[in-house]
């Protein structure tokens, strides 16, 4: 935890009051305050280096040595899923899905985890055995299976190519229904946010630009005109215009 | 690197010609001239290049079909490990049929096997092996396991680093046989010297080669470990030690080398059985037959270990996937 951050009693979901975290002297998150109510699927949009990515690992606990203040509350279970699926090599995947739990029921409840990605059969497998999908997708039961209050993805599908991505999207949106965790998911993917999210939100120079509630039903698909209206909005607020693209 | 200014303009343009054909007559050819300066002077050639390059582009569906050799070795042959030794032992063999060798400097093959049965058979080859192997082992066992207790307590805790690593390193600088004189004066010149040398010898490289993959673990993983909530014991045993084996088995291999490199000079300093003391009467008395057949059995038991150590490692590390598999 960084150093000079309290810890409000805890709540539903996420609650963060003038957070500010910087580097040397740059100051990268700037009084951001923000709630998440629980079950919200919230996506983050910003530019590379405006501070998405350090907002997210604030709220993860990881941050120990950047400097900073302000108050952050977050739920008990909070899993993450990074932009690579940090399997470690030398675990089978139902192993790596079960890191740091033990136990009969904590065996089941992988094995569960694991079918409900798709990965059912592919239990004894060697994480370099699996594709980019297949590895992110263990990643998401690693997550999983910990019955997160909190989701927190930092550009988990950066990595995959764009038909495996779009797999994914549904994967992922199917799980959050079912389990229906708080999530915070970090992207520069505009489509994605859209597509994904209830409520978008632009990180601009350390605060939240803009704060988006996307009021169209899922599954959503991207040829949606009205989804359109969002996008234009969205993309001002990152400082695209139309005839830049 | 050194070639004219000619001959490189030609090497670059067949060079560039055979990347393209990828045959292997051309391959000859810049054997031939030399390779490495081709890339240099590419620029005099650039107008006859693309002519030769978009001919034999063009070419390549019609004619022979282009095979992309894949830049992997390839599938590894049947104990490829044998070849090169039996090999040698066959030029060995057919140069002492052919008269070729002073057979008083290197003995026929034979006469050495002829040797070394006689002296298995009259009993002092058993002994002297038997008193090498329990050399090496006691040595190698002390090395490994301190070699690997200090990697732990210095790789893990920053005390440790601080107390151990620098010393190592000292120790390391100094040639360990260097250290046989003080080691005579400290320790009497019996057994306890020898498997003590040989101790230090094992400890260095399954030390550095453990220490530097315990230090230098993934700063990811050690994020993943802290959202996964592991307790720094689970952390130790789940993800730095083995992430730390593929550099404890470079280790490791080393050591086995080095404690029967250091058994060799050490038993020749005060023994009375033992391979080295076999090798040194044999040397005062002339008999080449008798040193050749130490430096066999020693070759042989270097192998056999190192095997051994491959096959432990191939077993645990079944997770990798590396050129060699």
């Amino acid at each position: 935890m960084a150093p000079h951050t309290e810890q409000l009693t805890r709540p539903a979901a996420v609650r963060l009051r003038g957070l500010t975290r910087s580097f040397e002297d740059r100051t990268v998150l700037d009084g951001i305050d923000l709630d998440i109510p629980a079950g919200q699927f919230v996506a983050l949009l910003g530019h590379s280096g405006s501070g998405k990515s350090t907002l997210l690992r604030a709220v993860a606990h990881l941050d120990h040595e950047v400097a900073g203040s302000g108050q952050l509350a977050a739920p008990e279970r909070v899993s993450v899923v990074f932009q690579d699926s940090r399997l470690l090599p030398w675990r089978r995947v139902l192993d790596n899905v079960l890191l740091g739990l033990d136990g009969k029921e904590a065996e089941h409840k992988g094995r569960e985890a694991l079918a409900e990605v798709g990965l059912k059969g592919r239990e004894r497998a060697w994480p370099n055995e699996l594709s980019g999908g297949e590895a992110q997708r263990a990643a998401l039961a690693r997550s999983l299976v910990r019955e997160p209050e909190l989701l927190l993805a930092d550009e988990p599908f950066g990595a995959l190519d764009a038909l495996t991505r779009i797999k994914m999207h549904t994967l992922l949106r199917e799980l959050w229904e079912r389990h229906r965790p708080s999530v915070l998911l970090v992207t520069h993917d505009v489509d994605e946010a859209i597509v994904l999210a209830d409520r978008v939100l632009v990180l601009d120079h350390g605060r939240i630009g803009l704060d988006l509630t996307i009021d169209r039903p899922h599954p959503r698909s991207y040829r949606d005109p009205l989804l359109g209206e969002y996008r234009e909005r969205l993309l001002a607020a990152l400082g695209v215009t139309e005839d830049h693209k | 690197m050194t070639t004219s200014a000619s001959t490189n303009t030609t090497t670059s343009t067949t060079a560039d010609a055979t990347a393209d054909t990828g045959t292997s007559t051309a391959t000859d050819a810049t054997a031939d001239t030399g390779t490495s300066t081709a890339t240099g002077t590419t620029a005099t050639t650039v107008p006859a290049v693309p002519v030769a390059a978009t001919g034999t582009v063009d070419d390549a569906p019609r004619g022979r079909r282009r095979r992309r050799r894949g830049l992997a070795p390839g599938k590894p042959w049947p104990a490829s490990r044998l070849v090169g030794p039996l090999l040698l032992i066959a030029l060995w063999a057919a140069a002492s049929a052919a008269g070729q060798l002073d057979t008083g400097a290197i003995p026929a093959p034979w006469t050495v096997l002829e040797t070394g049965v006689n002296l298995w058979t009259d009993g002092t080859l058993p002994t002297d092996v038997l008193t090498s192997l329990e050399r090496a082992a006691y040595g190698f066992a002390i090395g490994l396991t301190a070699g690997v207790a200090l990697a732990l307590a210095s790789g893990l805790t920053r005390t440790g680093e601080a107390l151990i690593d620098g010393t190592v390193q000292l120790n390391r600088a100094i040639p360990t046989l260097g250290l046989i004189p003080l080691f005579i004066l400290w320790l009497g010149i019996g057994e306890t010297f020898k498997i003590a040398i040989i101790a230090i010898v094992v400890y260095i490289p399954v030390y550095l080669n453990t220490h530097a993959a315990l230090s230098g673990i993934d700063h990811r993983f050690v994020e993943l470990a802290e959202v996964q909530g592991l307790s720094k014991v689970r952390f130790v045993r789940q993800i730095v030690i083995p992430g730390a084996l593929p550099g404890f088995f470079v280790g490791l291999r080393l050591g086995v080398t080095g404690s029967w490199l250091g058994l060799v000079v050490l038993e020749q300093i005060n023994a009375t059985s033992g391979l080295g003391y076999m090798m040194f009467q044999a040397q005062n008395y002339g008999q080449s037959d008798v040193i050749l057949v130490g430096l066999l059995i020693y070759g042989v038991f270097g192998l056999l270990s190192d095997t051994a150590v491959r096959l432990i490692e191939r077993r645990v590390l079944s997770w990798r996937r590396t050129l060699s598999s």
